[in-house]
């Protein structure tokens, strides 16, 4: 029996609907932190900016649900502390 | 006077944190190291003060650019903490109260390189400085000198901690500039 088909693509398939996502403004997608399952827009998180990156943590429970560190030639997006992301898109 | 390439120079203590800063009671605070076979060595406040200490003088080089230099500290050395503890790991795992981790080399924990610090410029380490204890591995960019900490699993293997694994360097040495992955 097999388990896994061969039945699909490489990402490049998502450079489309990625490109549409992350140049919205995000501060009002309902983020849910894999901690506690709390869901709040990415505005309500709180932000400590006095440290090497940026580490967003969850109101509810303070876990860290975001990190963002920028250098100069990239950024890295750490969001295994959060579950899901849904983000609000203009109805065409 | 030496600085580390792309280093400024600051008399202030900068205090930079992932998260809000803890209050650790002393008379609850305990210090456990875990050895890659799982045996645990566990102290409380008063057998950390109980061991003899020094008094470090060192240099503090920041990732966000800053340096302190001739910064005053007492601690323990871990040369002093890891002398009964049977291990041949290769690797180290830093945690802190509050959740925070950072990732060394065993090594660089030995040798005169690391201390238990409680002490600053002769005073108790504050909270937002770490206190009551904080890891001082000046040698390495200071996100690697671990506030408020409580412990340090030593591993087989290499893991990232908290900056580790969101793009920062894993060994982070000062003096060859290795800020992110890849430096
Ligand atoms: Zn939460």
């Amino acid at each position: 029996m097999e388990l896994f088909s061969d039945d699909f693509t490489d990402g490049n398939a998502l450079a489309g609907p990625l490109r549409e996502i992350f140049a919205m403004d995000m501060t009002q997608a309902m983020g849910r932190c894999v901690n506690c399952g709390d869901e709040g827009p990415v505005a309500g998180l709180k932000v400590y900016t006095h440290a090497p990156g940026l580490v967003a943590r969850c109101p509810s429970c303070e876990e860290v649900v975001m990190r963002l560190v920028r250098s100069p030639s990239s950024a890295w997006l750490d969001l295994r502390g959060t579950m899901s992301l849904r983000i609000p898109m203009p109805v065409e | 006077m030496r600085l580390p390439p792309g280093q400024y120079l600051t008399e202030d203590f900068p205090v930079l944190t992932a998260g809000p800063t803890l209050r650790v009671p002393t008379d609850t605070w305990e210090f456990v190291i875990v050895t890659e076979a799982g045996e645990k060595h566990r102290w409380d406040w008063q057998q950390l003060m109980a061991l003899p200490s020094e008094r470090p003088t060192v240099d503090l080089h920041c990732v966000t650019k800053w340096s302190k230099l001739h910064t005053r500290w007492q601690g323990v050395s871990l040369d002093v903490l890891l002398e009964g503890v049977d291990t041949a790991a290769d690797y180290a795992m830093v945690h802190s109260y509050g959740g925070y981790t950072t990732n060394l080399p065993y090594e660089d924990l030995l040798h005169g390189q690391a201390w238990i610090a409680y002490k600053f410029d002769g005073e108790d380490l504050t909270p937002e400085h770490g206190g009551p204890a904080r890891l001082l591995v000046p040698h390495l960019y200071l996100w690697k000198s671990a506030k408020w900490v409580r412990g340090i699993t030593l591993m087989d293997e290499d893991e990232p901690g908290f900056w580790e694994s969101a793009g920062y360097h894993d060994y982070g040495d000062p003096w060859r500039e290795q800020r992110y992955q890849g430096d």
